[in-house]
């Protein structure tokens, strides 16, 4: 495939993301603000062969998911906050069972049923596991339609590398803004990637049983071991990026379109004579401790800013405990931020 | 001396593990399991198959069927399955669901795979109680009956009625067979045996969902002995749960 630039929407940056990273079973309900992602799917995940199926509710769908996933196959769910909260048993159940899946979160203003607007109010709950039991999903923050492209692919990589969800955590501006990407990855999927673990009926080999239930003794214990080392690792993966950080004063850190849209709030500033500069984490979890944390030791200002009450901010706190402190600015859910929204709270970080 | 020979005419089926069972005296998953165990072999699917485990005294299957296996959250075994089948439709794929799993908590996952009429199997046993959770009220308990949550009997102005499963998924248009079995007598096994593998040919022929509802006995949770709890399948489960086949469009 030669590069071919495209103007899509971010919705639709993931669903052929999630084409050429190779998905092969997609299940959802449709929810606002991510609607794009299945109507794609279902239009051109079957011209290739995958299966697309709209499911009875949010429930069915990662359930079916955790089956195609059992079975070894790429498999994929969409939603929005109302929706993802119904999928966090199956996710829980995912994760126990240590299968790979790609589960997107649009997320939409809350609590409750919200609103459609944007908001990152549900930071906590992707970070922190989100359902029941001692678990995490890796979690990537998309900021551009690009990234959602590019990250879509590397999630599927990811799950498969790990056994793990893996969450794409975009929200309402990201979804339904339209932008150039380029697509870059020629679809393939390898049918042997899950042959040592997955089912396929046990012709030549013992049974395999892939459950979460651990009763035996010490089975409970040696599966959160496992996964416990298992979150270490990904350390490794830990993305983030650092936007005119090395000379600034003061440092932004924000995610995804906020951490967008704080860029250009760093770049009006700068043009004014302050140095600003961002960090964005990309990776939510893992989250970026300690390469924030080394920026913090070179004698920086923070303000962390969201579009939610504060939720990351915490995790802020934790990269910097013992050097310095973070301002929060909260950007209500439901508020679509400018810019300009911006100068204000980092400019009287200077006073 | 005379010699004699000596032929085998009854054995384990092939595909169902020797091991100790964890079922109650007097309970009949036991017998169920070796049902589902004989058709596995009958039809030769056991380096196909592929188990969808679901919540409940079901829950270890796959300790007993030898055949690949994966565990459904409460209720969501048909959505697993559905998954599963999706991803490999060259596979055979069933579940074992009990009453509360499947009638209560998991209607919704049911009643939409049959409706779609995915290429799975279901094997359902009703015994009428929670059996797992210590004899709480399932979706199936009867009208009158006592159990830890309905001290005083089940209660229609409370409760509601007892589910009909068989009859409910037998009206389905994707379903290409339904049936309620028992297995409280050689005959009535012998029709069970029947119907689970004419649940698995709608599968193996590609005609749809395969749906075989079990009135099973809990001699636990019924406070009842085996014999006695075996006497009531027939004189009060089957008064409310007609056994029949609700729908056979296999052939």
């Amino acid at each position: 495939m030669s590069s071919k630039k495209l103007l899509v929407k971010g919705n639709e940056a993931v669903a052929i993301g999630a084409i050429d990273g190779g998905v092969e079973c997609y299940f959802a309900y449709p929810i606002t603000p991510q609607s794009d992602i299945p109507e794609y799917l279902s239009r051109e995940l079957v011209k290739l062969g995958g299966t697309f199926l709209q499911a009875e509710s949010e429930i069915a769908s990662i359930n079916m998911v955790l089956g195609a996933a059992a079975a070894g196959k790429r498999a994929m769910t969409s939603s929005s906050g109302p929706g993802i909260s119904l999928k966090q048993e199956g996710i829980s159940y995912i994760a126990g069972s240590e299968l790979p899946a790609v589960i997107v979160n649009m997320m939409r203003g809350g609590p409750g049923l919200g609103g459609i607007q944007p908001s990152q109010g549900d930071y906590f709950q992707a970070t922190r596991g989100g359902g029941h039991g001692d678990y995490r999903t890796m979690v990537l923050a998309p900021s551009t339609c690009q990234e959602c492209y590019d990250l879509t692919i590397e999630a599927f990589d990811l799950a498969f590398k790990y056994r793990n969800p893996v969450m794409i955590l975009g929200d309402a501006i990201l979804g339904q803004m339209k932008e150039p990407i380029v697509r870059w990855k020629e679809r393939s999927i390898d049918p042997n990637e899950a042959i040592k673990w997955c089912l396929t009926g046990k012709k030549g080999r013992k049974q395999r049983i892939i459950k979460s239930l651990r009763l035996e003794e010490g089975s409970m214990e040696a599966l959160n071991e496992k996964l416990m080392k298992k979150y270490k690792d990904m350390e490794q993966d830990i993305k983030w990026e650092e936007f005119m950080v090395e000379d600034a004063e003061v440092v932004a850190v924000a995610f995804g379109s906020i951490g967008r849209i704080v860029k250009s709030t760093a770049r009006k500033l700068r043009s004014k004579g302050y140095k600003v500069g961002v960090f964005r984490p990309i990776t939510l979890f893992p989250f970026p401790y300690k390469q924030l944390r080394e920026v913090a030791k070179k004698g920086k200002r923070f303000i962390t800013i969201e579009n939610n009450t504060g939720q990351m901010v915490e995790d802020v706190r934790l990269a910097l405990c013992g050097i310095c402190e973070t301002e929060f600015f909260a950007n209500m859910p439901g508020k679509v931020s400018t810019p300009e929204d911006f100068i204000e709270p980092i400019e009287n970080m200077f006073k | 001396m005379t010699k004699v020979s000596e032929k085998q005419v009854f054995s384990m089926p092939k595909c169902l593990n020797d091991v100790p069972t964890h079922f109650c005296p007097g309970c009949h998953h036991g017998i169920i399991h070796r049902l589902v165990a004989e058709a596995i072999d009958a039809f030769q699917l056991e380096d196909k198959a592929i188990c969808v485990g679901s919540v409940g005294c079901s829950v270890f299957i796959y300790n007993y069927i030898d055949v690949d296996s994966v565990e459904a959250p409460h209720g969501r075994a048909p959505a697993v399955a559905t998954g599963v089948k999706r991803a490999r439709p060259d596979a055979f794929v069933f579940a074992y669901q009990g009453d509360g799993d499947l009638a209560a908590i998991g209607l919704s996952e049911i009643i939409h795979c049959a409706n779609r009429g995915e290429k799975v199997s279901i094997i359902f046993v009703n015994n009428s109680v929670y059996g797992m959770t210590g004899g709480q009220m399932a979706p199936t308990t009867l009208v009158g009956q006592k159990t830890t949550t309905t001290p005083y009997g089940r209660s229609p102005q409370n409760e509601g009625y007892p589910l009909k499963m068989a009859e409910l998924i037998g009206s389905l248009e994707g379903c290409a067979f339904s049936a309620r079995v028992a297995v409280n007598n050689i005959k009535n096994i012998i029709k069970a045996k029947k119907a689970i593998k004419k649940a698995f040919l709608a599968q193996l022929k590609n005609k749809g969902f395969g749906f075989v509802e079990f009135l099973s006995a809990c001699p636990t949770n019924w406070h009842l002995t085996p014999l006695e709890a075996n006497k009531r399948v027939e004189t009060e489960m089957m008064a409310y749960f007609p056994l029949g086949i609700y729908k056979d469009i296999v052939e």
